[in-house]
């Protein structure tokens, strides 16, 4: 390997390679000016360059970002550590959040979606949190696309090839497809844990001579400015960026895990804090943890463990290699934690000291190749005041007339939709991910949410993700409201209280005013809902950049929810379960067909204006179906969503052996509405009139349950009867047979 | 009766397998490292599914040469009750304690679904409270899970009853004579691919292979009580 000549802070100054690296020439001048007042060295600049991007730094997303609500009574971790954590009772704690890997994905899709997957797990357990559950949330473009094909492969593989190794089971998710996604695939993951309250770790630096200590897999050249390269746009060169996409061991990360678990349950006298490397390495976890604590820094990066030979300090300290923690570990008991990592046969040194000035002091080769204050990495940096624009699609909507599906012959059209990639079976990817390890799943993937019990207790916990990429580009405002209801509606339909979310924020250029228009409008309906939910957002990403050649995706945000039920035998699933079952729809059918599946099959895309609904009559009619619930009056619930009334009917009846008997007092079109909010339920005959008494005007008797295997559906223009084994086999049969075409 | 459940770096049924034993089953089950060197305090062996060393080898080709299997080797040898489960069967495998190998499922890919299983063979030690030829669905979690042996092997594991579970309605791995899980031919070291340790609570829909652990477990206690 060559060594490569640095240039000297003067030649930096002069061919500005910063500019590359992603920091702006304002952004030098002002580090350079007012907060060193001397021109940052090489190693410096890059320091500066990873640690402004907006992956770490969140500049032109932060302001947006105080908008969400992030306390309540529950809350005992917010934003700003690895995850949230949420108080459910008996002394124990739910630490959950989800992460974005889509640049990473896009280029290298197996190691983009496994690495994706290996960071949040380690954000969960940095926390001192046993990790029991992962979800994602992918977003791909059309399958008749062979790139696309190769991408849901690689990606799909990836997620399962890391969360069944590390033995987490992966309970649930969703996959999408559209043209928007070709190019930029949405890789989102989400990792739940579980933490007793007595235990929870946070990660930061203080007391002066304690040691900070590295423990892991050895740092190697991968991943370097990872967290720049997600923070621009993809351009076709993206092919040569493939170095900065890192590589994953879950063999590794199972010990570091299980090695970590066992300091934070054990030993917590030896321990002061302990944070995951993840975006920029060891600069952000060792910087980020002596900021929190007011405290200054030195490392000898000689000590780092390196995987190769002649690696620079700027190389160690941005490499993002995987399965990496730093620790802050109080002065005495280094030779205690050296020993319990080495009994996992992993490396664990000392590379540095917490000092007393506030600085960050970094030493390679007995010279200082670093010593700047360690704000001026993570808090001084420049935020961003975005301009925004209405996009002129917004404006333009109202002029067009109202999309209406008109009179459709019901039962060919439910076929149809049946078998489009959104709505049909995703068995065939959910089936190679372990749901079940652990042994606490009670439902797993397919239904509305996960729901696992928690052992030793009566309670468990449902989980949902839900990206809405449609509705946000039609109307940001209504469809971010949309995004949490439709996942407070998967979880109520699970039987679950929803507690706190986390989101990825999948968005476009932030320099386009535009995208920052969205993205605000977005971020302040999703407020908006969480507000009258009271499910607080206690963490999350922003994932900007997600463009390819100038098109920007769907804005698209994530929203992850975790719920609970106290007691485990209350939950549902969207089966019904007895014949003589009545069925109820609950919530009013509206003329809602802009961004809905039945828009896209027919018309090809996506357009027209959204209804506003409100948000106090969505919670009201949720509170009441789940006490109806807890009083035992469901035999089972189904939240309605793509494909509206008409998909859901089918869904209750894929997987026993019963059949339908429904009549509604509306046209056939608006079987496929997908006005939000709305559910179906049976409940048996006996509990009826407790239900209508309880429901009121909520719900509306539809049908019944029957023993013949069709879907006789009765509608204001029409009659049509369904076979649903035929429906079943539709629905089962077209991802696998898209999957296999060849082109 | 007292369990030893065999904890290799990256094993992570382990948890899975213990509360099956003692949850459920309130047994006394513990866990041994797979750096100990003594199994003597054990009753019966217990290896559970997971990645050994992250399967970066063959499955189970590293975890075969921890200081554990001597004695796993020997406790086998000494007639007492083995059971390996989906990563604990390729360990056995390997150790030669089974014959045969377990290859990449004929998809490549992993798998995670329920399984419809024949119990063949409903004498042995672990399966006495199963009927013969009973149907049965056990959950299944592997990438390598297809069965291969020798013809001459296969033969001999059929003439000797030693086909203990076979898949029924659909081979899901490409697994020979459809072979799910074997015994030795002396009928103490069971392996098998279908993990009974994820059925054995009816809150998580299956119980079908609670008796797997009942059958050891019990017919454990009736042997006391005839020697009495």
């Amino acid at each position: 390997m060559t060594i490569k000549m640095e240039m000297s802070p003067q030649e930096i100054k002069q061919k500005k390679p910063y500019l590359e690296w992603g920091l702006s020439e304002k952004e030098y001048d002002y580090i350079a000016k007012k907060l060193l007042g001397r021109l940052p060295n090489y190693t410096e600049t890059g320091l500066f360059a990873v640690m402004w991007s907006e992956h770490c730094s969140y500049k032109k997303s932060k302001a947006v970002l105080r908008e969400f609500p992030n306390k309540n009574a529950r809350v005992l971790q917010g934003p700003g550590e690895g995850a949230g954590i949420i108080d459910i009772g008996d002394g124990q704690g739910i630490v959950f959040k989800a992460e974005s890997h889509n640049h990473p994905s896009a280029v290298e899709p197996y190691e983009g979606a496994a690495t994706g997957v290996g960071g949040i797990i380690r954000d969960i357990f940095s926390m001192g949190a046993r990790p029991i559950a992962l979800l994602d949330s992918l977003h791909f473009g059309e399958i008749k696309d062979s790139r696309t094909r190769y991408l849901i492969n690689e990606v799909v593989a990836g997620i399962g090839g890391y969360g069944n190794c590390m033995g987490i089971p992966t309970v649930g998710g969703e996959i999408t497809f559209d043209e928007c996604y070709a190019d930029n695939p949405l890789v989102n993951a989400m990792c739940v844990g579980i933490i007793a309250q007595s235990k929870m770790q946070k990660g930061q630096a203080k007391g002066v001579g304690n040691a900070v200590m590295y423990v892991g897999a050895k740092t190697g050249r991968d991943g370097i400015h990872g967290a720049t390269f997600a923070s621009t746009d993809f351009s076709d060169e993206r092919e040569t960026q493939r170095s900065a996409v890192q590589v994953g061991d879950p063999f590794m990360e199972k010990l570091l895990l299980e090695a970590c678990l066992l300091l934070t349950s054990k030993h917590q006298e030896w321990l002061v804090g302990i944070q995951d490397m993840g975006a920029a390495g060891l600069v952000s976890s060792s910087c980020e943890m002596a900021s929190k604590a007011g405290s200054g820094m030195i490392l000898e990066l000689d000590n780092v463990p390196q995987r190769e030979d002649g690696m620079s300090a700027y190389e160690i300290m941005l490499s993002e290699s995987q399965e990496r923690m730093l620790l802050c570990v109080r002065a005495g008991f280094e030779e205690e934690v050296k020993k319990l990592f080495h009994d996992f046969g992993l490396d664990a040194v000392v590379i540095g000291r917490v000092t007393e000035k506030k600085d960050y002091l970094l030493k390679h080769h007995g010279q200082v190749v670093t010593n700047i204050p360690v704000a001026s990495l993570t808090d001084d940096v420049l935020e961003e005041s975005s301009r925004e624009k209405v996009p002129a699609r917004i404006i333009k909507r109202n002029e067009q007339p109202t999309w209406h599906p008109g009179q459709l012959a019901v039962g060919d059209v439910l076929c149809k939709m049946l078998q489009q990639p959104t709505i049909a079976s995703k068995r065939i990817f959910t089936e190679t991910y372990d749901s079940q390890v652990r042994t606490n799943t009670v439902v797993g993937p397919g239904s509305d949410a996960a729901v696992l019990r928690i052992r030793q207790t009566d309670k468990a916990i449902a989980l949902t993700t839900d990206g809405n990429g449609r509705f946000v580009y039609l109307d940001p405002f209504i469809g971010g409201k949309i995004a949490v209801l439709e996942a407070a509606t998967n979880l109520v339909a699970s039987g679950a209280k929803p507690l706190a979310i986390t989101d990825c924020l999948n968005f476009g250029d932030p320099n386009d005013p535009e995208v920052c228009w969205e993205l605000h409008q977005a971020v302040k309906g999703m407020a908006a809902a969480c507000r009258q939910l009271d499910t607080p957002v206690i963490s999350g990403n922003v994932s900007l950049y997600n463009e390819s050649n100038g098109t920007a995706i769907f804005p698209t945000p994530m929203v992850g929810m975790v719920g609970l039920l106290e007691n485990v035998r209350n939950y549902l699933t969207p089966t019904v379960k007895s014949v003589g079952a009545q069925l109820f729809l609950i919530g009013k059918t509206g003329n809602d067909f802009a961004g809905t599946e039945i828009q896209k099959m027919l018309t090809g895309k996506f357009s027209g204006p959204l209804n506003d609904f409100s948000l106090t009559d969505e919670v009201k009619k949720m509170e009441k179906l789940l006490q109806a619930n807890q009083e035992g009056l469901l035999e089972s619930a189904h939240d309605l969503s793509e494909g509206g009334l008409a998909v859901a009917l089918v869904e209750l009846v894929l997987h026993n052996q019963l059949g339908l008997s429904v009549s509604v007092d509306f046209a056939g079109e608006q079987l496929f509405s997908e006005t939000p909010g709305r559910f179906v339920v049976s409940v048996a005959p006996q509990n009826v009139a407790a239900f209508k008494k309880l429901m009121g005007t909520d719900a509306v008797l539809i049908g019944e349950v029957t023993s013949k295997r069709e879907c006789e559906l009765t509608y204001q223009d029409g009659k049509t009867v369904l076979n649903l084994e035929e429906a079943k086999r539709l629905w089962e049969d077209a991802i696998p047979c898209l999957m296999k075409s060849r082109d | 009766m007292r369990i030893a459940i065999i904890v290799f770096p990256g094993s992570n049924c382990d948890v899975d397998l213990f509360e099956a034993l003692h949850s459920v089953c309130n047994t006394d089950a513990q866990y041994v490292s797979y750096r100990e060197k003594s199994l003597a305090d054990f009753d019966a062996v217990m290896i559970p599914g997971g990645f050994s060393y992250g399967d970066y080898l063959r499955c189970g080709a590293i975890a075969r040469f921890s200081n554990i299997m001597p004695e796993v080797v020997k406790f086998a040898r000494a007639g007492k009750p083995v059971l390996g489960i989906c990563n604990g069967f390729q360990i056995l495998t390997e150790a030669g304690l089974l014959p045969g190998a377990l290859k990449k499922n004929n998809n490549l890919k992993f798998i995670c679904k329920t399984a419809a299983l024949t119990v063949e063979n409903n004498a042995t030690l672990f399966t006495k409270q199963y009927h013969s030829k009973e149907k049965i669905y056990l959950p299944i979690a592997h990438a390598d899970g297809s069965y291969y042996a020798e013809k001459n092997v296969l033969s001999q594991l059929e003439d000797q009853q030693q086909v203990v579970f076979r898949y029924a309605d659909e081979n899901p791995n490409g697994s020979l004579n459809n072979i799910a899980g074997i015994i030795n031919e002396r009928g103490n070291v069971l392996g098998m691919m279908p993990h009974p340790e994820r059925a054995v609570e009816s809150l998580l829909g299956n119980v079908d292979g609670l008796r797997v652990f009942k059958s050891l477990l019990e017919g454990k206690v009736r042997t006391k009580e005839a020697s009495r």
